[in-house]
């Protein structure tokens, strides 16, 4: 790891003139930075601890019906609150099914956000990687890449966005709040994160020195409560990144799908929002012919970037179990494994 | 840049000066205050050996820089033993020979004290591994491990019992 200097801004404004100066960067519970830091991935010259910056660490539920959550709250206290696991229990579901405990009582929201990808290109400093020295090259496009992006992605950079927190999050419209120098602004998150283009270094909207300070689900999100689930394959049955992951959210009414959420996770250098696929849900009948409809609109963009092509049937499939598991209902208690195609499923089969 | 901080380990109060910032709750632990209960395994959060309890909840010591954490107080597994009789959870891994070779066993108990106390898992052994999937074991003692989270747990709470009566 190298020489840095420590900062522990007092005030929200401190934090964010102080991290404008160049090679600074964030330290909220360093659960990626610390980790990118001892493998040599980043070097920042500064860090600014916003660990105990005060009123951001707070879960307000808003007079919408929405709740507006603290970018220091940690995650498992967000999977927990009573408010976020009843009004919009697919953001429960995706958090409990990400990391292992340890890491869920450290690791915060703003964290999760802006948490970097974990292609094993980037994380080893002998490869060559657009994203962490611009211009070097990619060797993931010619390397192991079973795991990489199926969606948005350029010659570039072939990365995957890690986060499952963020999945749910686009799908139901999330608000990022940001504070800077110039004062504060509101990004939608499904437009926070950046797809590679000719500049997969940058990845996220945000400008140097500016910091997430709060994460908003707006009350109308709250209206898929009775229907939404986080489904995530994984190599391993738990404490693993998603192959690929979907969260399904449906607001039906007199067994008609009235509103349809989806998004995907795993595929793409954001999460990734598939409107097509909600448009073609909308107004009809929950069963596995629209689902696979559904999911075929999802995908039709996607193209493999490398040895992944078995990521784009995965994903429909994924999608179409979510969707079918949202539509048999949320369950009252998470599965014992969140998110797992491996927990029982309500009512029976889906392969139907 | 010399920082001075304070931690409460174990019970006790600690002032340690810190020459560097880029020293890690778990080598300061190690390193400066001799307490090598707490494992270093992978160093980057990947296998639990390192869990300690930070404010009462179960994290990666290997992962958390010492000098963000002023203030805090800090349990490791020699914090547990009360004396020369072990705590509930350090007593079940003995009875259900829940390790081979040890080197994961502070970082399990310490989980397991922390999933205790998080009260989520019930009596559900499913629950109970995905809720230590966190602890990685090599020599696969896992079903020990689980059987032993269960007993504390139903140790300890029979134990509230009786002092709430």
């Amino acid at each position: 790891m190298n020489r840095f200097d420590y900062i522990r801004p007092a005030t929200v404004s401190e934090a964010v003139a102080a991290a404008a100066a160049p090679g600074s960067a964030y330290l909220a519970a360093g659960t990626n930075l610390i980790d990118l830091m001892k493998g040599g991935i980043v070097s920042p010259q500064r860090l600014v601890d916003v660990s105990r910056l005060p009123g951001l660490d707070r879960i307000e539920p808003l007079p919408d019906g929405g709740v507006r959550i603290g970018a220091r709250v940690r995650n498992a206290d967000l999977a927990h609150d009573p408010t976020v696991s009843k009004r919009f229990p697919a953001v429960a579901e995706a958090l409990l099914s990400g990391a292992s405990a340890q890491l869920r009582n450290a690791a915060t929201v703003g964290g999760n956000l802006l948490q970097r990808t974990r292609c094993a290109y980037f994380y080893d400093p002998a490869s060559a990687c657009n994203k962490r020295q611009p211009g070097a090259g990619c060797d993931a496009r010619g390397g192991e890449n079973r795991l990489h992006a199926v969606l948005g992605w350029s010659e570039s950079c072939i990365a995957t966005h890690p986060s499952d927190f963020c999945v749910p999050l686009a799908a139901l419209d999330a608000v990022v709040e940001i504070e800077g120098q110039a004062g504060r602004r509101e990004v939608a998150l499904e437009e926070f994160h950046l797809l590679p283009g000719t500049t997969p270094e940058r990845e996220s909207v945000l400008a140097p020195g500016e910091l997430v300070v709060a994460v908003r689900l707006p009350g109308a999100a709250a209206r898929f409560a009775a229907h939404a689930r986080y489904l995530k394959l994984r190599e391993r049955t738990s404490y693993a990144f998603a192959v690929v992951s979907a969260a399904a959210c449906l607001h039906i009414e007199d067994g008609v799908i009235a509103e349809a959420r989806l998004a995907l996770g795993g595929v793409a250098a954001k999460p990734w929002r598939a409107r097509t696929a909600e448009a073609a849900l909308a107004g009809v009948r929950p069963n596995s012919e629209h689902f696979r409809r559904a999911a075929e609109a999802a995908l039709a963009e996607a193209r493999p970037s490398g040895d992944n092509a078995f990521k784009i049937e995965l994903a429909r499939r994924i999608a179409v179990r979510a969707l079918a598991l949202a539509a048999a209902g949320t369950p009252e208690r998470l599965p014992a494994l969140p998110a797992s195609p491996f927990a029982p499923i309500p009512g029976g089969a889906l392969h139907g | 840049m010399s920082l001075s901080i304070a931690l409460t380990i174990n019970g006790t109060q600690r002032t340690v000066e810190l020459e560097d910032p880029r020293v890690t709750l778990l080598d300061l632990l190690r390193e400066r205050l001799d307490l090598t209960g707490t494992k270093k395994g992978c160093d980057r959060g990947q296998c639990g050996a390192c869990t300690v309890l930070l404010d009462g909840r179960r994290i990666n010591s290997c992962l958390a820089l010492a000098v963000s954490q002023d203030g805090a107080e800090v349990v490791t597994i020699e914090g547990l033993a009360q004396g020369e009789t072990c705590h509930p959870v350090q007593a079940a891994f003995i009875a259900h020979d829940a390790f081979q070779c040890g080197f994961c066993t502070p970082g399990q108990i310490m989980s397991a004290v922390g999933l205790i106390q998080e009260g989520q898992v019930g009596d559900d052994p499913e629950r109970v591994r995905e809720g230590m999937s966190g602890n990685l074991c090599r020599c696969g003692a896992y079903r020990g491990i689980t059987e032993a989270v269960l007993e504390a747990q139903r140790s300890l709470s029979q134990a509230g019992r009786k002092e709430a009566a």
